[in-house]
């Protein structure tokens, strides 16, 4: 069963998000991670690239399959994981600590209410299964 | 029919098991209208001596017992003979893509070996599985640089292979690039000081040896293109001057393709033959086409697999970094049995040899009266003939004494009607190059 | 583990062998050139020294002509191919590949042929291409063909490429290409260099394509379908009519993916139900070799309204009927290869289409389409099939009902190697999960596919007794299950000397 923390928010694109302030750092689920398998490597945008929420801003591969990420929020990016590029397996061994993706300036920090809880994600990921 | 093992009567007996009378019951999905009811129109078989001997009549028609001095993209070098047999093994040419690696070490490793063959003479430092020619790898070099980039404007040189030139706009003419075209007509290599590259420049296209047989100063163009974050894709369409010339990697090239036929593979009128592709480390989720790396099973044997395969269409599809699948495998093989063969120091022998030899029949042609070296820049077996009359006439006058010897450069660039593109590599005997001097005498 | 199921194959002896590289010894020698016989100059008097090498192409192999080929041997014994037993890998026609068109195509007067060597000393190969273009026009019945993109997916961008050029000198290019859910990868791929968006077109829940989706997405901003028949489930599209009407009515065209083509040759033509643009796989359907991934050759077949638009040169008969080649194609979409193609294969090609003759060919298709449906009838008690019916050249499998004990597709394909098989197509249909795609081909006998559905068999029986032993299949090959994670995460593309070789080197140097 995939892990799941309370004091995050999430999106139906399986990216987690914890704000802090005016910024945002964004990662994948444990749910998505598992889901995909083995990731080898994760595209990440430049220091400084502006997205609107919904867009996406890079991918998570595994050896047969490719994932794009989508950005919750919109914002520009402030910092990024580039440990990842040495290290993708971060993103399965740890999605919600070392394998965060960005972090990003919020361009409108309303959107956050949009995002879905814990419990709403879970029972997302509930219903999708069942489909 | 001879290829279909099964007899009529064992086809009739597996139908009826399956519950069916007639083979035409199985056809029924397609619709009725649309079924053929004409026999195609190609006739009736042909028997296998009856196929060789019309294969031998029409090969016979073709002028392979002329004394050739043409290159121009297509080489003719000695082709050592344990190359056929290995290839004919079945496990090689019967085989498919490696999808399964385990049945397929034999391929994926021969690849693999390739790819570091070709790293090696290039220069550079991860090559790809194989192209299908010089000229579309040329082309797939184009589209990666504008995806390196971001940027779409390319500086080309006119004296890369004209039908490379020509594959380049078939790829690039729905996407909105701009080639900008510099002439070298006048000049032999690429003149710098015509070049105008920019901060939207994505890469500046050279051939060397380029298509006059001159060897461009590869070094200086590379600084040019990257003062400016620019890329410097390098075309090789004679692919043995790589045992002898300077790697387009020590030079700074960030990509470079070749045409791989010099490396053992028969001229066959143009194809198949196998493209060369080799870049920068950095870019290797860029590459277009099959990769293999190495890996090691659960017992800790080490094995070959395919790699990075998210780039390629049957994962990425719409968003993959070429539409390439079948590639030319079997041709990367014989390239591969040919530089295992010829080895470190064969390679540069036949090089060395193709150096010496193009340079003396380039001088003793200068010496003739009215004839001379269209360009004074260095090369390396191919050369242009400045004649005293249209080259195409020249040309024509050879075909009746069985030589053919060489290309009017007419062809492609108009203005050239007095220069002849001659080629001398290993297999031209001393007594060919005099005779192609005489004849030319007249 | 019980092997004694297994009929096809015992296990045999494998030679070790390292890379050519680690073979490699100094001195060694595999080569014979003649000596020079001009006179002999220094290099460096010929070219400046800084365009010449200077690295001694350190760490390339030296090696004996022994050396040579027993490398190549031994590892050519850990592959597998069409003459080892059957390949059922769907969607890629791995039929015998005749010996008379290797002979054919190593004929001195084609194989030693300068791709300039002027037309009237090259018409015996011009013969071979004019000959070939005209049997595939009438294999399609379509107008013209081209033989001059090297492979299925370069055939696939040329035509799009045609129809661009056509439709944008009526004014507008468009801007989609729809493409069906099942199709191959290389489809949008194709579509996307010519500057394309792609749109996915459903299947209906026979597998064909959804009439009433194709109806509302088809617009006058669409300028193809790309379509293959039969489709990647082995179905003919019994709509096809229907299709094709949908798509002309709004003026696009209906390009034809013709890599399952295998299952129509001499049965029906493309040109006859509606198709405007197609290409053949001559390494698919006309049985020139796999190669173990190339080459292969790509040509397309077009209607007459496309015509103008084809690749130049082209070959045609000038007055004298000598052949010659013509440049002048003011409305071609320019050239897409150098040179005239993969002319050795179309050469193997010709010899086959001219060894089956009009019969042959008809004979070829029926008995591919026979065997792929004894096959199907002989398994569907055993294994899921989710477009049930009849099929044309290929079925395909699911693994729905070995999931039930933990086994994926992947499993079961492994474990068919250890019964001397080599495995079906898994990567697609996308729209079917757990996929096994089997292509028989014409060219199997009746004991290859009966052992064939035996191991399919008795695989899913071992499904059902002992998971375990298929998850960690194949046990018979030089190497098993290979690590692709590590390969990807940390890729090693090419042999690197260890630091001590260089080392040894210099000290025995």
């Amino acid at each position: 069963m995939a892990n799941t923390p309370e004091e995050l928010s999430y999106t139906k694109d399986h990216e987690w998000v914890r704000t802090k302030g005016e910024q945002a750092t964004v990662g994948i689920t444990d749910h998505a991670q598992q889901q995909l398998g083995d990731v080898v490597y994760v595209e990440l945008p430049k220091v400084g690239d502006k997205f609107e929420s919904g867009e996406p801003f890079g991918s998570v591969e595994s050896v047969k399959a490719v994932s794009e990420i989508y950005m919750p929020l919109s914002g520009t990016v402030v910092e990024v994981n580039s440990t990842l590029n040495d290290a993708p397996e971060k993103v399965n061994e740890d999605p919600y600590g070392d394998g965060w993706m960005v972090v990003v300036q919020l361009g409108n920090a309303s959107e956050v209410d949009a995002l879905l809880t814990a419990a709403e994600y879970e029972d997302y990921i509930k219903e999708e299964a069942s489909e | 029919m001879r290829y279909i093992p099964n007899s009529p009567d064992e086809r009739r007996s597996m139908l009826e098991s399956i519950g069916y009378e007639r083979i035409e019951q199985l056809f029924e999905q397609i619709p009725e209208n649309v079924r053929s009811t004409e026999p195609l129109g190609i006739g009736p078989p042909v028997s296998e001596p009856d196929l060789l001997a019309y294969f031998r009549e029409l090969a016979s028609t073709n002028a392979t017992d002329f004394q050739s001095f043409l290159g121009a993209g297509a080489y003719s070098h000695h082709i050592p003979v344990v190359i056929d047999p290995l290839i004919s093994r079945s496990e090689f040419f019967t085989a498919y893509t490696p999808y399964q690696p385990e049945l397929s070490q034999g391929t994926l490793q021969y690849i693999f070996e390739f790819q570091t063959m070709i790293c090696q003479l290039t220069g550079m430092e991860v090559a790809n599985a194989s192209m299908y020619d010089g000229s579309t790898a040329l082309s797939e070099a184009v589209l990666m640089a504008s995806r390196v980039t971001r940027r779409n404007k390319f500086i080309i040189a006119d004296s890369v292979h004209p039908q490379y030139r020509e594959v380049v706009d078939a790829y690039t003419h729905n996407l909105g690039f701009e080639i900008d075209l510099v002439r070298c007509g006048q000049t032999g290599p690429l003149d710098l000081n015509s070049v105008r590259a920019g901060k939207d420049t994505a890469a500046i296209i050279v051939q060397s040896p380029n298509f006059f047989g001159c060897v461009e100063d590869l070094k200086a163009i590379a600084d040019a293109a990257h003062e400016q974050g620019a890329l410097l894709i390098v075309a090789v369409a004679e692919a043995m001057s790589f045992g002898a010339l300077r790697s387009p990697g020590a030079c700074g090239a960030d990509i470079v393709v070749a045409e791989g036929q010099s490396f053992g593979i028969p001229l066959s009128y143009g194809g198949p033959y196998v493209g060369l592709f080799a870049t920068l480390e950095k870019y290797i989720r860029q590459i277009p086409g099959r990769l293999v790396g190495e890996t090691r099973d659960s017992n800790g044997r080490r094995g070959y697999v395919l790699t990075l395969s998210t780039r390629e269409q049957h994962i990425r599809r719409e968003k993959a970094t070429s539409n390439i699948c079948t590639n030319q495998g079997l041709f990367a093989l014989m390239a591969t049995i040919y530089l295992a063969t010829m080895g470190r120091r064969g390679v540069q022998e036949v090089a060395r040899q193709n150096l010496q030899k193009a340079h003396y029949a380039a001088e003793e042609i200068a010496k003739l009266d009215g004839f001379g070296l269209k360009f004074a820049a260095p090369f390396f077996n191919e050369f242009v003939v400045r004649t005293p009359e249209r080259a195409s006439e020249v040309a024509r006058r050879l075909l009746d004494k069985k030589i053919l010897g060489g290309i009017a450069l007419e062809t492609y660039y108009p203005e050239l009607k007095d220069s002849l593109l001659v080629c001398v590599t290993e297999v031209a005997k001393r007594e060919a190059i005099d005779r192609l001097v005489s004849a030319l005498a007249g | 583990m019980d092997n004694s199921r297994i009929k096809k194959v015992s296990t045999h002896i494998v030679q070790n062998e390292g890379l050519l590289f680690e073979e490699s010894r100094p001195g060694r020698v595999g080569y014979s050139i003649s000596p020079l016989d001009v006179p002999e100059r220094k290099d460096e008097d010929l070219i400046d020294a800084k365009f010449l090498r200077d690295d001694d192409l350190e760490g390339m192999p030296e090696l004996s002509e022994v050396d040579v080929i027993r490398h190549f041997t031994r590892i050519s014994t850990w592959n597998y191919g069409v003459d080892t037993g059957m390949y059922p890998l769907g969607s890629c026609t791995m039929k015998y590949n005749p010996r008379l068109n290797e002979k054919l195509a190593r004929i001195e007067g084609f194989a030693g042929l300068h791709p300039l060597t002027p037309a009237p000393h090259a018409q015996g190969a011009l013969r071979v291409i004019y000959r070939l273009e005209e049997c595939l026009a009438k294999i399609t019945g379509l107008a013209a063909v081209t033989l001059q993109p090297a492979a299925g997916a370069q055939g696939e961008f040329t035509g799009i490429r045609m129809i661009r050029a056509c439709l944008s000198e009526r004014g507008n290019p468009r801007k989609r290409v729809l493409i069906p859910d099942s199709a191959h990868g290389t489809n949008p791929a194709s579509a996307i260099i010519c500057g394309y968006d792609v749109e996915t077109v459903p299947s209906n829940s026979e597998g064909g394509t959804d009439l009433e989706a194709l109806r509302a997405m088809m617009s006058e901003d669409v300028a193809a379908l790309m379509l293959t028949n039969p489709n990647t489930l082995g179905k003919f599209e019994k709509n096809i009519e229907e299709v094709c009407r949908i798509v002309h009515d709004k003026g696009g065209f209906v390009y034809m993916d013709g890599a399952n083509m295998n299952a129509l040759v001499g049965v029906t033509r493309p040109g006859d139900f509606g198709i405007d643009v197609m290409h053949m796989n001559l390494h698919k359907t006309f049985s020139t070799p796999h190669g173990g991934g190339g080459p292969g050759a790509g040509p397309v077949a077009v209607t007459p309204t496309l015509e103008p638009y084809l690749p130049f040169p082209r070959v045609f008969k000038a007055e004298r009927g000598d052949l010659d080649l013509d440049f002048d194609r003011p409305k071609s979409v320019g050239r897409v290869r150098a040179y005239m193609g993969n002319f050795g294969v179309l050469v193997r090609a010709l010899g086959y289409i001219l060894t089956h003759g009009d019969p042959g060919l008809k004979e070829a298709t029926q008995t591919a389409v026979l065997n792929a449906n004894y096959i199907m009838e002989n398994l569907k008690d055993v294994y899921d099939i989710p477009y049930p019916g009849p099929v044309m050249h290929e079925v395909v499998f699911s693994d729905k009902r070995q999931m039930k004990y933990g086994v994926k597709n992947a499993d079961i394909a492994k474990r068919l190697i250890d019964y001397g098989f080599y495995p079906p197509t898994m990567s697609f249909p996308l729209i079917v999960p757990g996929a096994l795609m089997v292509e028989p081909t014409e060219t199997e006998s009746r004991e290859e596919l009966d052992l064939f559905i035996d191991a399919m068999k008795s695989i899913s029986e071992e499904a059902s007794e002992d998971a375990e032993i298929l998850k960690h299949a194949p046990y018979s090959t030089k190497v098993g299950r290979l690590d692709e994670v590590t390969a990807a995460r940390k890729p090693v593309l090419r042999w690197r000397p260890k630091s001590g070789d260089d080392k040894q080197r210099a000290e025995t140097a």
